[in-house]
């Protein structure tokens, strides 16, 4: 993280700023979109929220906009209180999940909108305004319109309109989900790289945990309206604090067992817990698809791990297998080439890695795909 | 190309070709529809212009062609208190431009408010703009009646009319400029002017507002012909506008080629005002 930097295309420096949300609460009607919310931004940081539909992850971020106002408690910037502050004078860069330029102007126009109502001179402007489209790379298109560009483009320069006023938080709110893979891809790293080289305190929303785990100082995984947990993209994935994480970020399979001692015995397999003060009693294991490896199985006997592969799912470097274990299936991650000598019929038996799993009691019912849109 | 083969043989025309030449066909079947629907339609409007244009040029023997109903437009002076025909076509003009403007104040900022802010209001909105055109001029007439002879008891000018004529136009000013806002993403727009620092009338004028230049044109199009071409509510009132003066025009001048002609000419003057008004909008568009 850096609190102060300077740009690829000139200098823009300034001083990344704290910002604290504290015991935040909204209501629509009887539905409660966030309930007393604690969250805190340090200077420069990235804080990507992740969470299903609904789970108040757009409301946490137009709540720190000044677009909805908090039914509840307090947001501070850089130690200033702007609970009640309106949106117009908030001094947020905001890029929106819809394509937000304005269709009337150009986008060199566009990107000076912000600074024209700041009274910043013409020459000055139009200077500015070219930086930030060089930053984003997109200065040769500075005289099109909007209509004109890809939706890529578009939120590039949606992104170089938010940052030309040098704002003191960066909000995006799903910014990438209307484009195609590639090009998210791409703007995905290019955001991270301008947040980086600008060294703006950034709030981004999304329901893509792999967009979330791959841009993010911190993520945090929202249900409810609350926060289940906010740490970094490795703990989030390896340590979850909840079964809910555990099964909402990557993916898990539910294998039943017995807890005994701080472990969990899985298919006769003994698994440490990633939490060992578990009472000790029937649960579910939480395990990753990569905890799981196999090899191919040629004797007779069965076993709790031996099953037939049902299916291989081509995902380019690696694939996923699924094998059924009579009672139950399991998906396994490997690599395309170990994948290749297990078609679908083959017995195979399963190891897995004795790395640390959460646990679920039984009655819990699956997370559902975490795909949605808010 | 037709190619000739013997039984069994692959024929030498490809299959693509063939379909290529059906698609041709039904093409030329459908545009040679077209044609004859589009004109259809300009024979049943072009013609009775025409015929009211040959009227108009019509002499004082049957057959032949004369400019006097022309010159009796502009020679024409009055009577009994009637103004010329000069002073009907500004009062028009002006009550058109009073009427536009008053819409676009009264109805730009209030649809865009509702549609930003008080949605739950936008169907009594549309119920009300658009209430206008289940009520008959003359329930109007009825209606407003008693305030106009007050308004009268004043020698309030014909510019009076604007007010009644605002009502008339509600609905189809509405119907462009709703339209004109719903092909824009009002909500998204405004937050993101709002998040750039921008105030409220800001939002409106500059960012709103501009983007609905061509709902704007067509609602002050609809209003602008509207008061062009109303008679019912004018003469009711016993106020002379362009239509009331055309009418009494025709009942004071022997020469029944007058009517023709004063009619031929009020349609030309709408239509090209109309023209110049879409031209200019088109133009303002072109340079973005």
């Amino acid at each position: 993280m850096t609190s102060s930097s300077q740009t690829t295309a000139g200098t823009v420096d300034r001083s990344a700023v704290e910002v604290r949300l504290e015991g935040l609460s909204r209501h629509y009607g009887p539905v409660v979109a966030l309930d007393h919310l604690d969250l805190t931004l340090l200077p420069g940081e990235l804080i990507a929220l992740l969470g299903p539909s609904g789970c108040g992850k757009t409301t946490t971020l137009r709540l720190l906009a000044g677009l909805e106002d908090a039914d509840t408690g307090r947001i501070t910037v850089g130690g200033r209180d702007i609970t009640r502050l309106p949106a117009s004078k908030r001094d947020m860069g905001m890029v929106f999940q819809a394509y937000s330029l304005f269709p009337h102007m150009t986008v060199r126009q566009n990107v000076a909108f912000g600074l024209r109502l700041r009274r910043v001179g013409s020459a000055e402007r139009d200077r500015h305004a070219l930086e930030m489209l060089e930053l984003v790379g997109l200065a040769a298109q500075a005289d099109r319109y909007p209509h004109q560009l890809s939706g890529g483009q578009q939120q590039r320069v949606a992104l170089a309109r938010a940052l030309a006023i040098e704002p003191q938080v960066l909000l995006l709110d799903e910014p990438l989900s209307a484009l195609d893979a590639k090009v998210r891809a791409q703007l995905r790293d290019q955001i991270r790289r301008i947040q980086l080289e600008v060294g703006i305190t950034t709030l981004f929303v999304t329901h893509d945990q792999e967009e979330a785990l791959a841009i993010a100082d911190r993520v945090g995984v929202m249900r409810d309206g609350r926060l289940e947990q906010l740490a970094s993209p490795t703990e989030v994935y390896s340590r979850p604090a909840t079964s809910f994480v555990a099964e909402f970020v990557g993916l898990s399979n539910r294998l039943e067992g017995e807890v005994r001692g701080g472990e969990v015995v899985v298919r006769g397999r003994t698994l440490p817990l990633v939490e060992r003060d578990v009472p000790d009693g029937p649960a579910v294991a939480l395990v990753r698809p990569e905890a799981v490896t196999m090899a191919s199985h040629t004797a007779q006997e069965s076993g709790p791990l031996v099953g037939t592969v049902i299916a291989v799912t081509f995902l380019g470097a690696t694939s996923r297998v699924t094998v059924d274990l009579g009672d139950t299936t399991v998906l396994a991650q490997l690599s395309t080439s170990d994948a290749a000598d297990l078609p679908a019929g083959s017995r195979v038996a399963l190891t897995i890695r004795p790395d640390p799993v959460l646990v679920s009691s039984s009655s819990e019912p699956a997370v559902s795909a975490a795909g949605e849109d808010e | 190309m037709a190619a000739i083969t013997t039984l069994g043989e692959t024929p030498i025309t490809p299959p693509a070709s063939g379909q290529r030449g059906v698609h041709g066909r039904r093409r030329r079947r459908l545009n040679a529809f077209r044609y004859v629907v589009f004109a259809v339609f300009a024979l049943f409007f072009i013609l009775p212009l025409l015929a009211m244009a040959r009227f108009s040029f019509e002499g004082a023997k049957l057959g032949t062609w004369s400019l006097s109903a022309w010159k009796q437009i502009t020679a024409y002076q009055g009577s009994s208190g009637i103004p010329p025909l000069s002073s009907a076509v500004e009062i028009t003009l002006e009550l058109a431009v009073i009427t536009c403007g008053v819409i676009l104040v009264l109805l730009v900022p209030t649809m865009i408010w509702v549609r930003l802010r008080v949605q739950w209001l936008s169907r009594a909105i549309e119920f009300l703009c658009l209430l206008p055109l289940t009520i008959p001029s003359i329930v109007l007439v009825v209606g407003l009646g008693p305030i106009y002879n007050k308004i009268q008891h004043y020698s309030l000018s014909a510019l009076m009319l604007f007010w009644i004529y605002v009502i008339l136009a509600l609905p189809y000013a509405y119907r462009a400029l709703s339209a004109g806002l719903g092909a824009i993403d009002v909500t998204t727009i405004s937050e993101a002017a709002r998040s750039l620092g921008a105030s409220w009338f800001t939002v409106m004028v500059r960012v709103i507002a501009p983007n609905m230049r061509q709902a704007i044109l067509n609602a002050m199009l609809l209003s602008f012909s509207l008061v062009l071409g109303e008679f019912t509510i004018a003469f009711l009132l016993l106020y002379s506008n362009l239509q009331v003066e055309l009418y009494s025009i025709s009942r004071n001048t022997p020469n029944a080629g007058v009517i023709f002609s004063t009619s031929f000419a009020v349609l030309l003057f709408a239509f090209v005002l109309l023209l110049i008004l879409s031209y200019a909008g088109r133009f303002r568009r072109g340079r973005g």
